[in-house]
């Protein structure tokens, strides 16, 4: 088994045989073509003279450790750089990437390839990349000492690797990007604050190149949970369209905090693009003040009638599904908007369907205005123990909630 | 009229937020080597060294402003840059020499340490592993950046060396004409001194520590505008402080009786017309400005080292995690601090011959910068202007004929 291992250094300089049997160079590099092939090495390069020539994946007989590659066929073309091509050495080795599984953005070191052995030809196939110490030594010696030597050396460090089909390339050309067959479908899956990481991780290129191919709502989740800074960064480089569909699958509280970071011309450009309805909820959470309830607010809460009854709360609720998640109190009006109480949503398990909300409010009503001061807003939460507080404007109407998550945020930001 | 309001206001707040990075490694920089390199330069030669300090300043601002840039530019540090662009076995060559000028660097931290507090009376076998163990904690636990004010704020302690500058009397004319007017002498002692001047002034770790801070700090290309005020700001103050560290050894000790300096008193007695507080003066200024350093520079060190390599690197991490890292930062730290114990360790002579180390290992950092900051694909149309290539290219081949100099003329000798 361990002689079907081949790592890509050594791999690296190895000598190449024609059909006599005679040696015409010594690899330099190799190359997959993703779109023929996700895994397969398509091509190697082998330089000897004044020119590499490119020896395709079926043009080779053998591949041994300790020997070289054999060749069963003689056309040789020289080398042409073409955009299909992911050139290993050139491309993979010492640059980023992501992986997906481990949710982290890695540098190349090396990469462990197997050789697959068929009667008329070996061909070899990329199976892992590897990181961390072992790669390490491994490129260190790569060319000074014999192969068997350096495999001894590295043996007992434990290895690092992931495998290759959850190894993300980051290529910030969109038209290479194609060529390469590069997709970062993987990454949307991935927890919002998992890929917020990755992404802090990368260059501002890199960066945009995963905002502009991921669907707008998975960038959305992920880019809320992005540095403020950042989030400002990112949504000055994107194009305005991308950048509005992304800012209006983000929560309108989000969505106004991003927006605030950024340059007065640049937000407008932005909220131009956008919805009318997202962008006058945005709009209006701009016009407070950041340290303030109003400008902690968020306008994503389920008011009711001070009348409605449980059947009321319940159709509301299925009104509104996207809310569900983290909701957990419900508001009562009346009929000029004014808050009348609030109703923990754990409190309708237990009630008919009949029975009316005001009954199951909680005994004290505990609200903000919308110009309470950030440290306030937070006391109370302590004080209160609190999950979701109302925020109402000077006439007492509803105008916002702030979460929990909210508060941490802001003392986080501290 | 609010809009033009909230358009200053975002600009001076955009100041304020890039306030850091720069004007830190400004303060960084007159570390205890610093402190002690100029002391020495005024006492053992007057005013003579004095011209150095306007090309000096010119490079570090061209330094400073190169690794900004390309943080900004790339949102990438510079050991990531080397490696993506040099590969791994430079990256190798170049992190292995970092580290051990860098720990000549943390030794010469805690030799300031050492030599400070037994002033105070306290020896240094209390003294060094004490401070030791709290900039472990400090940096590990989190508490360091809410100690960094202290230490900024600290730094007004070098107000002392401009009243002393004038108190003593110096020679202004002549302090004055040697400001410009350029002296070479083939003396090894003054080479000696002259490289320490430029590495302890244009040290490459804090080349490092900076490009890393601003990546860090998510500074983007577009308001780089207000980091290169502060970046040159920064490096004016750091030699307006050397002008008068020297000026005032040259005044209080050259003028009376020229020597190399010999211990922490010795050097204190630029601050004599302060009396009985000069050398409690000279001693909370050096040791505030060790412990500084010496707060930054392992975990400095440790970070770019682990970014180069690949390796996973943060205090956030785990030790399990990030073993290398916290290997390196430890062991830094506790070989810096454990040689400083040894008996008769030469406390000023190690602080001296980092200083040194630094110079001829910035010659080689500078090469690396160079190269990067020139290359299209890289930088974009930020790539240098060819004047400042024409500066840099002429100070690497001032170090590199000045280190020549300095073997040569001490090999000739023996």
């Amino acid at each position: 088994m361990a002689d079907q291992l081949l790592y890509f250094t050594e791999l690296l300089g190895m000598p190449v045989f024609d059909i006599k049997g005679r040696r015409i160079g010594r690899v330099k590099d190799a190359a997959l073509v993703p779109l023929v092939h996700p895994s397969r090495i398509d091509r190697l390069l082998v330089g000897g003279g004044e020119t590499w020539l490119t020896v395709r994946y079926d043009q080779v007989r053998s591949v041994a450790l300790g020997y070289g590659i054999s060749l069963s066929d003689e056309q040789l073309v020289p080398y042409h750089d073409d955009e299909y091509m992911l050139r290993i050495g050139r491309d993979l080795f010492d640059q980023q990437i992501i992986d997906v599984t481990g949710r982290k953005v890695v540098r190349v070191n090396d990469l462990t390839m197997e050789i697959e052995r068929a009667e008329a030809r070996d061909s070899i196939n990329v199976i892992e990349v590897d990181v961390g110490l072992r790669s390490i030594i491994r490129r260190l010696f790569q060319g000074v000492a014999p192969a068997r030597w350096i495999r001894k050396l590295q043996s007992p460090i434990p290895p690092s690797s992931i495998r290759w089909q959850f190894c993300n390339v980051v290529e910030p050309d969109p038209q290479r990007r194609l060529r390469l067959n590069i997709s970062y479908s993987g990454l949307e899956n991935m927890h919002p604050a998992d890929l917020a990481d990755i992404v802090e991780d990368l260059g501002p290129a890199e960066r945009e190149a995963i905002f502009e191919t991921i669907d707008s709502e998975a960038a959305a989740d992920a880019l809320s949970e992005v540095d403020p800074k950042m989030q400002a960064s990112i949504l000055e480089a994107l194009e305005p369209e991308k950048a509005a569909d992304i800012v209006e699958e983000m929560s309108p509280d989000e969505a106004a905090g991003a927006l605030s970071e950024l340059e007065d011309e640049t937000a407008e450009e932005i909220l131009d693009e956008m919805d009318s309805a997202d962008m006058t909820d945005v709009r209006e959470l701009l016009e407070f003040a950041d340290n303030t309830a109003g400008g902690m607010m968020n306008t994503e809460y389920i008011s009711l009638h001070e009348n409605a009854s449980v059947m009321d709360a319940l159709s509301a609720l299925r009104g509104n599904e996207d809310l569900l998640e983290n909701l957990n109190t419900l508001f009562l009006v009346d009929a000029d908007g004014k808050l009348a109480a609030s109703v923990p949503l754990a409190r309708l398990f237990l009630a008919a369907g009949e029975a009316r909300l005001k009954d199951l409010a909680s005994e004290t009503l505990i609200q903000v205005a919308v110009d309470e001061r950030e440290d306030r807003v937070t006391e109370t939460f302590d004080k209160y123990n609190l999950l979701t507080l109302p925020v109402i404007d000077e006439e007492g109407k509803l105008v916002g909630t702030i979460t929990a998550d909210d508060v941490i945020s802001a003392l986080r930001d501290k | 009229m609010p809009k033009i309001l909230s358009r200053y206001r975002y600009q001076l707040a955009m100041f304020l937020a890039v306030l850091g990075p720069g004007f830190i490694t400004a303060v960084v920089d007159n570390d205890a080597g610093g402190i002690i390199i100029y002391s020495n330069a005024g006492a053992e030669f007057g005013y003579l060294p004095l011209w150095t300090l306007i090309p000096i300043t010119l490079l570090l601002i061209i330094t400073q402003e190169m690794c900004s840039r390309m943080g900004a530019v790339t949102g990438k540090g510079l050991s990531d840059l080397i490696r993506e662009e040099f590969g791994l076995r430079m990256t190798f060559l170049m992190m292995a020499l970092l580290l051990v000028v860098n720990l000549t660097n943390v030794m010469s931290e805690f030799a300031g340490i050492a030599a400070s507090t037994e002033v105070f009376h306290v020896s240094r076998y209390i003294s060094v592993p004490i401070c030791a163990a709290v900039v472990w904690f400090l940096v590990v636990k989190g508490d360091y950046q809410k100690v960094e004010k202290i230490f900024l704020f600290a730094c007004v302690l070098y107000i002392s060396y401009f009243i002393s500058g004038f108190l003593v009397k110096p020679d202004w004319k002549e302090a004055i004409i040697y400001s410009v007017k350029p002296k070479l002498m083939l003396d090894d002692e003054y080479i000696y001194m002259l490289l320490g001047m430029i590495g302890t002034t244009i040290a490459p770790w804090m080349q490092f520590y900076l490009q890393a801070a601003i990546v860090e700090k998510g500074i983007a290309v577009k308001e780089y505008a207000a980091s290169r005020i502060e970046v040159i700001f920064g490096c004016i103050l750091t030699d307006v402080v050397a002008f008068f560290i020297i000026v005032a050894c040259a005044g209080a000790i050259w003028s009376v009786h020229p020597h190399e300096i010999n211990s922490a008193e010795d050097a204190a007695q630029a601050l004599k017309p302060f009396g009985q507080y000069a050398s409690l003066l000279f001693s909370a200024g050096l040791f505030n400005a060790s412990f500084f350093a010496a707060s930054i520079l392992p975990l400095s060190t440790a970070y770019s080292v682990c970014e180069g390599m690949g390796l996973e690197a943060g205090v956030n991490r785990r030790f399990r995690e990030a073993p290398i890292f916290y290997l390196l930062y430890g062991g830094l730290i506790v070989l810096g601090g454990g040689l400083v114990l040894l008996p008769h360790f030469p406390l000023i002579k190690i602080m001296l011959f980092s200083q040194v180390l630094n110079a001829v290992l910035l010659s080689l950092v500078l090469v690396f910068m160079l190269l990067l900051v020139n290359k299209h694909d890289l930088m974009g149309e930020w790539v240098n202007p060819q004047w400042f290539n024409w500066i840099s290219w002429v100070a690497v081949v001032m170090i590199i004929g000045l280190t020549l100099a300095y073997v040569g003329i001490t090999l000739r000798r023996t």
